[in-house]
């Protein structure tokens, strides 16, 4: 492991991720990338009595189909990464608890399947041959902690993004053959001042831009180096301020450049608004959509960036800004 | 280009430039008729009881309790929301509004038990409504008792 | 028991509380549209706003016009709090401020409570399919 520039961490022995799985809700079975999801579900319950409990049971059923996808026994995982939307991270603690598998709980709001990944990366540059990374989130529970009761009749703004129900689980390991994890650039935390938590992906854009930029420094690259850089979910209006920003500082991403928000739902056909947010949106299209495109090598090199908005109800309700945080890894083949 | 990201200030604007406003002339058509129509129904309510010789506050009372009925009924049949993203501040404002917002509530924590769920957190939408409202009542009412004139209306 | 259809659909008032009904629903929009206040803002503000007028006896002149349509929206909700209080007073003297409010809202109340506590029992939230 060595460091490159100012944040950016370059792997000697990049790991592998080795499989990947993905389960996702009923509305995003209805979206574009229904096909590529291992399970799409038809309940928003999935037979569980309360929104937490079918949150937790997502997350825990994607941890053992990537596990059982990628053919390393349980017992041989070294310790694994798991956050979610939820207070304290119950659904990830809860889906885990009879894993026998040592556990990080991490909170990094959306940011989180990014954040696994890169801690999952650096344990097996150390002590760990394979790592489980996952992370969740439920339209469900999140509406019901972030925002209000479901069945209450607000209006939601356009700028509103939606809450993915879905999981991404991704099983990392010390050797293999690729999709390596080249490098990462964990990100500092950005606040603009923005304050609207109906407008999550113009708060976030400013870390995306960030750590994108300090990555391109940091490594020498740029943008044309990447088949596809993908950020976590900004949604509709956080990409076109992510892709203006860049601009201004100098580097055109527009042709290469997506968002896992804006290409998990249909904007005009599902009425979703901004698009997905939540960190199910990154880990399940990574996992389901983008992992499926690197081995099958229609994409060879890509820069995921996962962002988060680093807020409560509580914060916001007091009036303070929204802080945002942007991981980026390098997935190459 | 300039950089929208030179201030804080600069990139609200541009933030506000950039994010699409809400659909005003269709949402307040919208408010407009589904409004007038829950008031009309309280109407055509209040009339009956008017003709069936109940005194005009009792009147009043029975159209809050039918239409928070029939708003906690749709609420449970999950129907209200789809009317409410619809009509925005045309269910919302009249005591429909006030109605869901105590049954939505009672229904998402009933996972939480029944006493400290439903019960607990009831009014956690609606509360606020009650302490402002009842508050400003007994102000009032005290503002009254200080003049104490029977003409206190300025109007 | 025989009702009078004519007083009951009695096409001028209802049309007037229509207008106004549909008016006051149309300014909580622009509220929300233009000032990204909360529902729960909304409420407060609109109840608020009803005791205030109501104090001052304005409201009386919306609810004379209007009937139904000022007395249905949340405005009437306070102003039928306000009245309860001017009217308590004028029989129980400060007393009356506590209990006349809530005497007179107490049916909007204790219904919205009761329902909502039945509906819980036989209701469970769905997920939006919009």
């Amino acid at each position: 492991m060595e460091k490159l520039g100012k944040q950016t961490i370059k792997f000697d022995t990049p790991p592998t991720i080795l499989e990947c799985a993905s389960i996702v809700g009923p509305k995003e079975s209805e979206g574009p990338l229904a096909k590529y999801f291992d399970q799409c579900l038809e309940d928003e319950f999935w037979g569980e009595k309360t929104w937490e409990k079918a949150e937790s049971k997502i997350i825990k059923e994607t941890i053992h189909a990537a596990i059982s996808k990628s053919g390393v026994p349980a017992e041989k995982i070294d310790c694994s990464f798991a956050g979610d939307l939820l207070n304290q991270c119950i659904s990830s603690s809860f889906a885990l608890r009879d894993s026998n598998v040592p556990f990080f709980g991490v909170f990094g709001a959306c940011s989180t399947f990014v954040e696994s990944l890169s801690l999952g990366a650096i344990c097996t540059e150390s002590f760990a041959k394979h790592v489980l990374c996952a992370t969740s989130s439920h339209f469900c529970s999140a509406e019901k902690q972030f925002r209000f009761p479901l069945e209450l009749g607000n209006q939601r703004p356009p700028t509103a993004q939606w809450t993915v129900t879905g999981s991404g689980a991704a099983v990392l390991s010390k050797s293999g053959t690729g999709p390596f994890i080249t490098h990462i650039t964990p990100g500092k935390i950005v606040d603009m001042g923005i304050k609207d938590a109906n407008n999550m992906g113009a708060a976030m854009a400013p870390a995306f831009v960030d750590t994108l930029l300090t990555h391109f420094k940091d490594t020498g690259r740029t943008p044309n180096y990447y088949d596809a850089i993908i950020s976590g979910d900004l949604g509709h209006i956080g990409k076109e301020i992510a892709i203006d920003i860049a601009k201004s500082q100098g580097y055109n991403i527009k042709s290469n450049y997506n968002d896992c928000g804006v290409l998990i739902f249909d904007k005009n056909k599902q009425d979703t608004h901004s698009g997905g947010s939540g960190c199910g949106c990154c880990g399940s299209v990574f996992s389901g959509y983008f992992f499926k495109q690197l081995k099958s090598k229609k994409i060879k090199r890509l820069l995921l960036i996962a962002t988060g908005a680093l807020m409560n109800s509580t914060s916001s309700q007091q009036g303070e800004s929204i802080p945002g945080i942007a991981h980026a890894i390098s997935i190459e083949i | 280009m300039e950089n929208p990201l030179e201030t804080e200030k600069t990139y609200q604007k541009y933030v506000d430039e950039k994010s699409p406003d809400s659909p005003i002339l269709k949402n307040c058509f919208n408010a407009f008729w589904v409004g007038g129509l829950i008031c009309s129904i309280g109407q055509i309510i209040l009339n009956i009881c008017k003709s069936r010789g109940f005194d005009i506050a009792t009147s009043g009372t029975i159209v809050s309790i039918i239409l928070i009925a029939i708003s906690a009924f749709f609420t449970g049949l999950n129907i209200f929301n789809k009317i409410g993203k619809f009509a925005g501040a045309g269910s919302l404002v009249p005591i429909t509004g006030f109605a869901n917002s105590i049954v939505a509530p009672a229904m998402e924590y009933k996972s939480e038990g029944y006493i400290m769920g439903v019960g607990g957190k009831m009014f956690t939408v609606a509360g606020p409504v009650l302490v402002f409202g009842i508050s400003s009542s007994i102000i009032v009412g005290i503002i009254y008792l200080i003049f104490n004139t029977q003409s206190i209306t300025l109007v | 028991m025989n009702l009078n259809w004519e007083e009951i659909f009695n096409w001028n008032m209802i049309f007037r509380c229509f207008l106004v009904g549909g008016t006051i629903c149309v300014l909580g929009q622009i509220l929300i549209d233009k000032t990204k206040l909360t529902p729960a803002r909304i409420l407060v503000f609109f109840v608020t706003l009803g005791t205030i007028l109501g104090g001052l006896g304005i409201y009386q002149h919306l609810v004379d016009f209007a009937g139904a349509g000022a007395t249905v929206p949340l405005t009437g909700f306070g102003y039928n709090l306000a009245k309860g209080a001017i009217e308590g007073v004028q029989q129980n003297g400060l007393i009356g401020a506590f209990t006349g409010g809530v005497k007179n809202a107490a049916g909007g109340i204790a219904a919205a409570v009761f329902f909502g506590y039945i509906a819980s029992l036989i209701s469970k939230p769905k997920m939006k399919k919009q």
